[in-house]
């Protein structure tokens, strides 16, 4: 077909012509920049995941074929074990979780006392990773629910471990989020043996965080475990990031680095919880004498 | 062919199929090893039909590969423009190597592609990548033959149906 009638034109025709390389790559950056820099990009890309999102659905059918081939292939006695082992952590969970319980009880009856700050409550919601591979140089995910969902961009979203990331972009019917190995991933934590605030960052590898600019006289040691301190309110406090496995001196030797491995397994999760905080929704204990009119708004609730 | 059968042909779903295939889930070991199906799918396409595949082409494949992959917009538009240039360049050369020529030389736009992509990574400050990051150009190079007769034999099987 392409050996019609005026070969001999076409060969000039389909020179490569660097002005208009130059002209499309001038586009190509500008657009770049704008992404970079501004937000309005962000509709955009809403626009656009609508017909993202079928892709996505498409482009995980193999691995859900897998998973479920593999489920109904499983012997009756692996799925009893399995069912047996679930059951046993089940119960032990729950019965921390009572425990729990009463100690939150306790904590919020105490801030009352003080006149403090309303507790603030957890609120929670199961989700899936879809399985396609994004960009390999940018650690980020693809969550199966969506704008539709109630799910709202900030929110994190923990496994059974630890801290994964949070939500960034929304779509109706999925989101993306960023997982915490991003190298433009950050989050507020705090160790739990002296109390020391630091930030983690993302490396771009995904069994290494690392922490920077930590005072020659911080208080941390290989092996210390790190949890999210909740300054910053992005992040609910308390959920394990990761724990320390190297200290090292900053080119600057004024600081050290510390090395992470990260509490949830960042590259294997599959169903993880959207955690958030919340005002708690009834007030426990004995009546507060604190003014009423603290009901109006609640601002950080999706 | 006119264009707008041309729009609707093999190279549609061919961009498709390798927008797919760069999402599938692959295991731990074997995602380095994932070749830019975009890229080998858009170098068949500018030598099989100059024509109708060109920078512009280029260019809405790249910007559709930034919406799915998450990345920066216009960051695959710049990669796939830079090779679509230099393919457009060599076509006369590229279009009359045997096979395992062309192999080798889309090894090559495939390693230059990876030259551009830490290029544009250290440019917005995010880094150099692992070495994992180099495989990727040599399972293109082992792909490249059967990405040449799978479209070539979804063309012929096109042209039969009509």
């Amino acid at each position: 077909m392409s050996l019609s009638s005026n070969s001999t034109l076409r060969f000039s025709e389909t020179q490569a012509s660097p002005l208009r390389l130059l002209a499309y790559m001038a586009l190509a950056l500008a657009l770049m920049t704008a992404d970079v820099r501004g937000a309005w990009l962000a509709q955009v890309r809403q626009q656009a995941a609508l017909l993202v999102g079928p892709m996505y659905w498409l482009a995980a059918a193999p691995s859900r074929l897998l998973r479920f081939a593999g489920e109904s292939l499983q012997g009756r006695d692996q799925l009893h074990g399995e069912n047996q082992r679930l059951r046993d952590a089940l119960l032990l969970s729950q019965a921390r979780e009572r425990r729990l319980a009463a100690l939150a009880d306790e904590n919020r009856r105490l801030r009352d006392l003080l006149g403090g700050t309303r507790g603030m409550q957890l609120g929670v919601r199961l989700a899936s990773i879809i399985d396609v591979d994004l960009d390999p140089g940018r650690q980020q995910v693809v969550l199966d629910l969506g704008a539709n969902d109630g799910v709202a961009v900030g929110q994190a979203f923990i496994d059974a471990d630890g801290l994964l990331g949070q939500v960034i972009a929304l779509a109706p019917g999925h989101a993306t989020a960023l997982l915490v190995t991003d190298p433009d991933h950050a989050v507020p934590v705090q160790v739990v043996r002296s109390g020391l605030r630091v930030i983690a960052y993302g490396t771009g590898e995904r069994d290494r965080l690392e922490v920077r600019d930590i005072p020659q006289s911080g208080d941390i040691r290989v092996g210390d475990a790190l949890i999210t301190s909740g300054i910053g309110g992005n992040f609910p406090a308390g959920f394990a990031v990761g724990t320390v496995t190297a200290l090292r001196q900053d080119e600057s030797r004024l600081f050290s680095l510390a090395d992470l491995k990260p509490a949830a397994a960042v590259a294997h999760a599959h169903q993880v919880l959207l955690v958030w905080a919340q005002r708690a929704a009834a007030e426990v204990g004995p009546p507060s004498t604190v003014t009423p009119e603290r009901d109006s708004g609640e601002p950080g609730q999706p | 062919m006119s264009r707008a059968r041309f729009a609707s042909s093999v190279f549609l779903l061919s961009a498709l199929l390798a927008l797919l295939l760069g999402l599938v889930a692959l295991p731990d070991w074997a995602a380095p090893l994932r070749p830019f199906w975009l890229a080998l799918v858009l170098v068949y396409w500018l030598l099989e039909a100059p024509d109708h595949v060109g920078l512009g082409a280029a260019f809405v494949l790249g910007m559709a590969a930034d919406l799915v992959f998450g990345t920066l917009l216009g960051e695959h538009a710049l990669r796939l423009l830079v090779l679509a240039f230099i393919v457009q360049r060599f076509r006369p050369r590229l279009r009359f190597f045997r096979i395992g020529q062309q192999a080798l030389a889309v090894c090559a736009l495939l390693i230059n592609d990876r030259i551009v992509s830490v290029a544009i990574r250290v440019f917005l400050g995010e880094g150099l990548p692992p070495p994992a990051f180099w495989y990727s150009p040599i399972s293109g190079l082992l792909l490249w033959p059967f990405v040449v007769i799978a479209i070539d034999l979804a063309r012929q099987r096109g042209r039969h149906a009509t």
